[in-house]
């Protein structure tokens, strides 16, 4: 049943409008990028009257920031992949093995869900202190290594495959290390994508324990260095702008290359 | 033999998780308790005080205060963006050319970092050259100091976390309404209900699973705000945006007082547990499951 058009042309106007609202602040991010200095107090406008790069020679040479983005790049990368493989073992283990105490531990798993790590921050930056590893890109990983939020989204895939198909790899004589690498973890490939996307964003987005626990420049990440740069920059909001312009576009870029995952992952898990 | 090969089996399964959760989640936790009973900065050894820390955030007027604003934060956002979110769920679930764009659009907020956004929202909103009240002006209103105002800290912040979260929400509903058996609102069409009438009696109650998630999840990372305030005011002017979080923050790392800091995580903690375990048992009465 289509709707008359007078409506259709309403729904647009609507939600296009809604959309658009969603769509400027970015939009005049990148135009106050462009600014030139000293500008600032006068008002912006859209298309900068006299457009300039002085927002983001300023910003490259304030801040290391292929540095910041290759850390926060490989970062996220290790704690996803870190995450992908600490997750779908204990799953395995959870889904498939028989062992005392399975329910019990399972237990203790999603008790750790409840406890966030904003009220860990403390504990944990004494922890590291102890280590000796303040200020290392071990520390900004050490607590994303496992999720107990992975084992469960997981857990629930592999319960899903039917049993007779590890069975017959168990009469061609497989041990468990190989049905769960090439039966069970190829058929959950969605699963594992989805919790991929999840766990990248929230190592990506993630600031208050890179603040805690970074100190050095070349160790922070880009959310990091933007907070920073901001101290410092408190009223060129041209060099502030630029910043954040270079800082979202690879984000953007990738969600725009994933973008039915991202969705889908955020729908499926509840999670951002 | 066989018994100690399937331990090690097991061992090989779940160590690599079991471990570092057992270091990063399960002993801070308890060591969190532990510092919670002493006085510490950090340097000099800790002193045993008991449960004086705890005794002490009863009367902490700072430590009220960011509760306070902490509340005042969620009683603002989740409203805001509830019904924000579910208006553009109930707008996007129908069959239109170029919904999926829209819904593109609606989420892009969600994948940007809170940092990235604190700082365009603190730019929309400066108070002197700032957009929004250069707009405002313009139709003759005089606009708020927005993050330079006591005042108008906490509902900076809560525009622009609103306006982040948004399209989080609307995906969560917009899978909610799409498990909605279709049948049930042709049936009701049939009957004579009206649209309005159908929103009440199926759509709203079928979604309230959906509603109770986006409730739970949104006080949960609620009473965890802090990327945004920390950003946008610093939980100033005059500490009248400080919430939870950064005020855990800031009685560690600038006054270094973390046994009283950790107290306080306890307390959050604790809150937050309770929000969730009374959720739970209120949904019974107000969640229909079809």
């Amino acid at each position: 049943m289509r709707s008359p058009l007078p409506r259709r042309l309403g729904w647009y106007l609507l939600f296009g409008t809604g959309a658009a609202l969603m769509l400027f602040p970015f939009l005049w991010s990148v135009a106050s990028s462009f600014e030139p200095a000293g500008s600032v107090l006068d008002k912006p406008r859209l298309i900068p009257r006299h457009p300039s790069l002085d927002g983001y020679r300023t910003f490259l040479s304030a801040l290391p920031f292929w540095r910041l983005l290759a850390n926060s790049m490989g970062l996220a990368l290790c704690s996803t992949v870190l995450q992908l493989v600490t997750s779908s073992m204990a799953a395995y283990a959870f889904a498939r093995l028989e062992f005392p105490g399975r329910r019990v531990i399972f237990g203790i798993y999603l008790a750790t869900m409840m406890m966030p790590l904003q009220v860990l921050v403390v504990p944990l930056f004494v922890e590291m202190k102890q280590f000796d590893l303040v200020d290392t890109y071990a520390a900004v990983l050490a607590p994303t290594i496992a999720s107990a939020f992975g084992v469960f989204l997981l857990r629930q895939a592999i319960v899903a495959v039917p049993r007779e198909l590890d069975e017959a790899a168990v009469m061609d004589g497989a041990g468990h290390l190989r049905i769960f690498a090439t039966v069970i973890l190829p058929l959950i490939r969605p699963a594992l994508a989805t919790f991929a996307v999840f766990a990248f964003m929230a190592s990506w987005n993630s600031f208050l324990w890179p603040l805690v626990i970074i100190r050095s420049p070349e160790f922070m990440t880009l959310p990091l260095g933007l907070s920073n740069l901001h101290g410092q920059y408190t009223t060129e909001w041209n060099v502030v702008m630029a910043g954040t312009v270079l800082s979202v576009l690879p984000i953007i870029l990738l969600y725009l290359a994933a973008q039915k995952y991202v969705v889908q992952s955020t729908a499926l898990t509840g999670l951002k | 033999m066989r018994g100690l090969r399937k331990a090690g089996v097991v061992a090989v399964f779940l160590l690599p998780s079991a471990v570092p959760l057992l270091l990063f989640i399960i002993v801070p936790m308890v060591s969190s308790a532990w510092i919670s009973l002493h006085e510490w900065n950090l340097i000099s050894p800790m002193k045993w005080v008991g449960l004086r820390n705890y005794a002490d955030l009863a009367r902490d007027g700072d430590s009220r205060a960011a509760l306070l604003h902490t509340l005042e934060y969620l009683v603002g956002y989740l409203p805001l963006v509830y019904v924000g979110g579910l208006s553009i769920a109930l707008g996007l679930n129908r069959v239109m050319p170029g919904r999926n764009l829209l819904r593109g659009v609606y989420f892009l907020p969600v994948v940007t970092s809170w940092v990235v956004v604190a700082l365009v929202w603190k730019w929309l909103l400066n108070p002197s050259s700032g957009l929004v009240n250069d707009l405002l002006g313009r139709i003759g209103v005089p606009g708020p100091g927005w993050w330079t105002d006591p005042a108008w800290a906490m509902p900076s912040v809560i525009l622009a976390s609103a306006w982040k979260d948004l399209g989080y929400v609307m995906v969560i509903l917009l899978a909610g309404l799409q498990s909605i058996p279709a049948e049930y609102h042709e049936a009701a069409r049939i009957d004579g209900a009206g649209a309005w009438q159908r929103f009440t009696q199926i759509t709203f109650p079928l979604l309230t699973p959906s509603t109770y998630f986006v409730v739970i999840i949104s006080l949960i990372n609620g009473f965890q705000v802090f990327d945004q305030v920390f950003v946008m005011t610093g939980g100033g002017p005059a500490g009248s945006s400080q919430v939870l979080v950064e005020r855990i923050y800031d009685q560690t790392f600038r006054y270094g007082q973390v046994g009283s800091a950790s107290a306080l995580s306890w307390v959050l903690f604790v809150v937050i547990l309770g929000v969730t375990l009374v959720q739970g048992r209120l949904q019974r009465r107000w969640v229909t499951y079809a």
